[in-house]
């Protein structure tokens, strides 16, 4: 039960929206997808739902492709809203529901369940126009769990949410990983990422310049920072070959260097200048790499 | 095919739940049952204020004072509202009364030496064409009744003189109807001609804004990852489709039911064609024929056309050119109303996008050889065969286009999008 991309490229024109992109989803995994604005992920899962076909390489769920006769066994939560404005909660989902291969009276149970778990019961005979933005963004990702989907692609399932929406959302979808199904989801908020993903990908430009596990890409990432808390004057340390950048604050300073070797060098240069109170070699943030390999307009 | 059924129920019951749905429908039954019972309206209304039976009395200054009389007898024999009376004032000043409004007109008399009549008749109103026609022929026979006194001529004699010939019309034109065929056909055509293109406009603009709708929504991405986009736009065509029979067949019983009750008929041809015993059969077949094949054709260019822009507000913009399609069907049928065997009638009802309105007028009014009309409708059966067929293609693309599109431009963008 995997999703598996294999070079995939999609041009439009003589513009690559995607390029040579490779990624493997495993059952119960779920699989981060950054990227800038515009950098190819609406694309990517237009591809995948086989609403856009890839110039070359493969896309295949369960070695199969996708088509519309796997419809039923995938969920889809679109980036902007995707209701009718003027139809009723409970009608719009039990279509929705309905063109996913469910049966009525089945759409009609799972709607209460979700409607009831996401706190929005109250909403059910409201037309979707009246309800807020975050009650909205409910209703859609309802319309995108509601038939037990194996496969999930939720683009951007976050924005618009407050915290405890946020945290409802999530361990929705935790569910839905802890069940068994593969998840592939984009988002602009590297901490959802981090705290979510096993593996995870960033495509910039179509091109995917980062991909693999958390773990690995971190490790991968040569630059780490460096905190020190001292009481005594740390400016010097900023000429310590290797040292990128400096932060100075009250208490020290985060040094961001080029490699763990570099570490070695600041801890004597710090011990020199007098005891140490704090020392300690962070891992990048996902964030920090982000920003490394997209660059620092688009963070 | 589930998928199919699915969005073909929602685009009808979505639709045919609607408020405007319900309460357009329910104004127009209320109008036609207005409409049916108008002269019975009237006739209370007239009772009630006294106003429309006054009757006019012309005032006639005879200077020889013999036709007077014999015009009274003469227009009494006749069925004219209109009575006369010899003056009792001046020329000079009935003049002034007319001028000044207080009588509306006179009628000044003489003869000459010749013993030919002389009328004047003074009047305000330059509208008035019936009553001075109607004196006119009440004096000619006065005249001629003068003259055939004066010739010493009897009334038989008269009579010989005025015989009419036997003259009959007779068409050995196969297509042509009789007169009196095509007088009660013009009329159900025209009623019919109205119904297919008020339906056609209507409804199929009803599915470009819906295609519009969805795609402004997004709700468009959505149905098209679970059903492809060609499926989801014949539902979508046939579900509003069928909202439109259902509605027209609402207002076909209303207006039957409408015309049963009133007691008042509608006055004239108009109640002699929709007493239905006349009514002919293949005429109303043909109708039906041409409606739903001029909706299918519209409506995929409208699906087409919708699938194109990604706000509604445009999506006038974007359908004028069908509408003005429409609208020139329509001018063409109306002007081959009066004439159906005109050259640009003949040769208009087989270009497809005409042939709805114009083919079926011209089968609605001549007897047409039977491939005439079969020859149309395989033409545009063929037409929206391909207009399906290629509509699918920039579908397709369409439903993904966002951005400021609002020509017809974007339709080779579409394809492109489409294929890959």
């Amino acid at each position: 039960m995997s999703l598996q991309l294999e070079n995939v490229t999609k041009r439009f024109g003589v513009f690559t929206a995607v390029d040579h992109l490779n990624l493997t989803v495993d059952k119960g995994s779920m699989y981060g997808f950054l990227g800038a604005n515009g950098a190819g992920k609406t694309t990517t899962f237009r591809m995948i739902l086989g609403l856009l076909n890839a110039n070359e390489g493969n896309i295949t769920w369960n070695d199969k492709t996708i088509s519309y006769a796997t419809s039923p066994e995938i969920g889809y939560l679109p980036e902007e809203r995707g209701l009718y404005p003027k139809m009723k909660v409970e009608d719009q989902l039990i279509f929705l529901g309905e063109l996913r291969g469910m049966k009525k009276a089945d759409a009609k149970k799972s709607i209460d369940y979700w409607l009831e778990r996401f706190e929005v019961s109250q909403n059910k005979n409201k037309k979707v126009e009246e309800l807020s933005k975050g009650n909205q963004q409910k209703i859609q990702v309802i319309a995108a769990l509601m038939h037990d989907p194996k496969l999930l692609i939720l683009d951007e399932p976050f924005s618009g949410l407050d915290p405890v929406n946020v945290e409802m959302l999530k361990k929705a979808i935790t569910d839905f990983r802890n069940n068994g199904a593969t998840i592939l989801f984009s988002s602009h908020r590297m901490d959802h990422v981090e705290e979510l993903c096993e593996k995870l990908s960033i495509i910039h430009h179509g091109k995917q310049i980062v991909s693999g596990s958390l773990r690995d890409v971190k490790r991968s990432f040569d630059r780490q920072n460096v905190r020190i808390r001292s009481d005594y004057d740390l400016t010097e340390l900023g000429s310590v070959p290797g040292v990128l950048s400096v932060a100075h604050s009250i208490e020290g300073a985060v040094f961001q260097i080029e490699d763990e070797k570099v570490a070695n060098d600041l801890l004597s240069a710090a011990l020199e200048a007098g005891p140490l109170r704090h020392f300690e070699i962070e891992e990048p943030s996902l964030q920090d790499i982000f920003i490394a390999k997209v660059g620092k307009e688009y963070a | 095919m589930r998928e199919f059924w699915i969005i073909f129920k929602q685009a009808f019951t979505s639709k045919a739940k609607s408020k405007s749905f319900i309460i357009t429908t329910a104004l127009m039954i209320a109008g036609i049952f207005l409409l049916s019972n108008i002269s019975k309206i009237i006739d209370t209304v007239q009772n009630v204020t006294g106003a429309g039976d006054s009757q006019e009395v012309l005032q006639v200054v005879d200077e020889s004072g013999i036709i007077v009389d014999r015009l009274q007898a003469q227009l009494e024999a006749g069925e004219y509202d209109i009575s006369v009376k010899a003056a009792t004032e001046s020329e000079a000043v009935l003049d002034d009364k007319v001028s000044s409004g207080e009588i509306e007109s006179f009628l000044a008399l003489s003869v000459d030496e010749h013993g030919t009549i002389h009328a004047n008749y003074t009047t305000m109103s330059m509208i008035d064409f019936s009553i001075p026609r109607r004196i006119q022929e009440a004096l000619q026979s006065i005249q001629t009744e003068l003259k055939a006194e004066e010739l010493s001529l009897t009334g038989a004699q008269v009579q010989t003189l005025f015989t009419p010939i036997q003259f009959e019309q007779k068409n050995v034109s196969r297509s042509a109807k009789s007169e009196e065929e095509l007088g009660q056909a013009r009329v159900l055509v025209y009623v019919l001609m109205f119904v297919i293109y008020f339906a056609v406009i209507l409804y199929s603009s009803m599915i470009a804004m819906d295609v519009a709708n969805e795609k402004s929504s997004r709700v468009m991405e959505i149905l098209i990852s679970s059903v492809s986009p060609v499926k989801h736009m014949f539902a979508k065509v046939l579900g509003i489709g069928s909202l439109g029979i259902l509605q027209i067949i609402i207002y076909g019983v209303a207006g039957f039911i409408a015309l049963k009750t009133s007691s008042t008929g509608v006055p004239g041809e108009f109640s002699d064609f929709l007493s239905i015993q006349d009514v002919s059969i293949s005429t109303l077949v043909y109708a039906a024929v041409f409606f739903l094949l001029g909706y299918f054709l519209y409506a995929t260019l409208a699906a087409l056309l919708g699938s194109l822009v990604s706000r509604t507000e445009d999506v006038q913009q974007m359908i004028m050119p069908m509408s003005l399609l429409i609208v020139a069907a329509f001018l063409i049928a109306m002007t081959g109303l009066g004439n159906p065997e005109v050259g640009y009638v003949t040769y208009s009802s087989y270009f497809p996008f005409f042939a709805p309105l114009v083919m079926f007028l011209r089968v609605g009014m001549l007897d047409l050889p039977m491939w005439e009309p079969l020859l149309s409708i395989a033409i545009m059966l063929l037409t929206i065969f391909i207009l399906g067929w290629f509509g699918a293609r920039v579908y397709r693309g369409g439903v993904l286009m966002y951005g400021p599109s609002r020509s017809l431009k974007d339709i080779k963008k579409a394809i492109q999008l489409g294929k890959e």
